[in-house]
């Protein structure tokens, strides 16, 4: 392939050693989905179509716990806006059309651009091969290791009896912990967790949750 | 066709058109500070969201439960700098134990 031969050795050891370890945190959300009553087959269309770790463990988790479909995808797809964003990054540098974009659109992921972005002081191509080994690779081993997660899950039975129904809970919050970088966002966090828990009790199961993102609105877009 | 199924299809849709749109509209568009700034935080509330609901509530009742320890041993977990997995492994482990023996 051109663009591995063009690539500096320093981007291909980044691009995979980021889709390893990435990829391995499949194993957790296909467990979480099987144990929050998604098929194997679901969990792993999951991964396969939607992509998106964040939007994936959103969606089974509060479908899982009750919520309706609309609240499901309503949460995974605010989680999925950032990626939107991402891509509004990576199309100058990328340059794709067609088929290739579709491509490229699919992989547009936390990790495609976060080592992209990172391979910035080795040039274009670096950082284009960046995208696109780290896209293709944790695509690959995302997908592998929801697969095992999922069938280990559906092997084991009762989600509480392995704790698998707190492994949801804490894949969140190893999710959110790195974004908590100060004071406000600590705030912000305990805010959201205080009024999506205080609104469980009203309205149905999801709804809390869709709810804290007016909060982030409200903060966001106010005056600076 | 079942929810499942409906959450399926329906994330999977809106996270690809949500992706390619980003690739195919001018960069002017969205580039405005405030939606950027709107953009770091909706994820940091709606995971907590998520952390706080799927610890704590049983259907629209909040109860303490099995959970909880789970959560508490992930915070220790990630107070030490733990790697994902193995954040997720230990809440998992304290969980079953809690449930098992108390």
């Amino acid at each position: 392939m051109r663009v591995v031969s063009a690539t500096p050795k320093s981007t291909i050891r980044d691009s995979l050693s980021v889709s390893i370890t990435v990829g391995a945190y499949g194993i957790a959300f296909g467990a979480a989905s099987v144990a929050a009553g998604f098929s194997v087959l679901q969990s792993c269309l999951l991964s396969l179509l939607t992509f998106s770790g964040a939007s994936q463990f959103a969606v089974v988790g509060v479908i899982g716990s009750g919520g309706g479909a609309l609240s499901g995808v309503t949460t995974a797809t605010l989680l999925g806006f950032r990626n939107g964003l991402y891509g509004l990054r990576m199309s100058p540098l990328l340059q794709t059309k067609g088929t290739k974009r579709i491509l490229a659109a699919h992989i547009t992921i936390d990790e495609s651009t976060g080592v992209a972005l990172s391979q910035e002081s080795r040039g274009v191509e670096a950082m284009r091969s960046g995208f696109w080994l780290t896209g293709i690779g944790v695509f690959v081993f995302w997908n592998l290791f929801t697969l095992a997660g999922a069938f280990g899950a559906q092997a084991m039975g009762n989600p509480a009896a392995w704790g698998l129904d707190a492994a949801v809970p804490a894949a969140f919050l190893g999710l959110v912990w790195p974004r908590l970088t100060s004071i406000s966002d600590r705030l912000l966090s305990v805010g959201a967790m205080a009024l999506a828990l205080g609104l469980t009790p009203f309205l149905p199961a999801g709804l809390p949750i869709i709810a804290t993102a007016f909060l982030a609105l409200a903060i966001g877009m106010r005056k600076a | 066709m079942s929810t499942m199924w409906w959450g399926v299809l329906g994330t999977s849709v809106a996270a690809f058109a949500l992706k390619y749109l980003g690739h195919s509209i001018p960069q002017r568009y969205l580039s405005h500070p405030k939606i950027q700034k709107t953009n770091l935080l909706i994820p940091i509330t709606l995971l907590s969201a998520l952390v706080a609901v799927q610890t704590f509530a049983d259907k629209s009742k909040l109860v303490i439960d099995h959970r909880t320890a789970g959560l508490a041993v992930a915070v220790v977990a990630l107070k030490f700098r733990a790697s994902f997995p193995v954040v997720v492994i230990l809440a998992a482990l304290a969980s079953a134990l809690t449930y098992h023996f108390f």
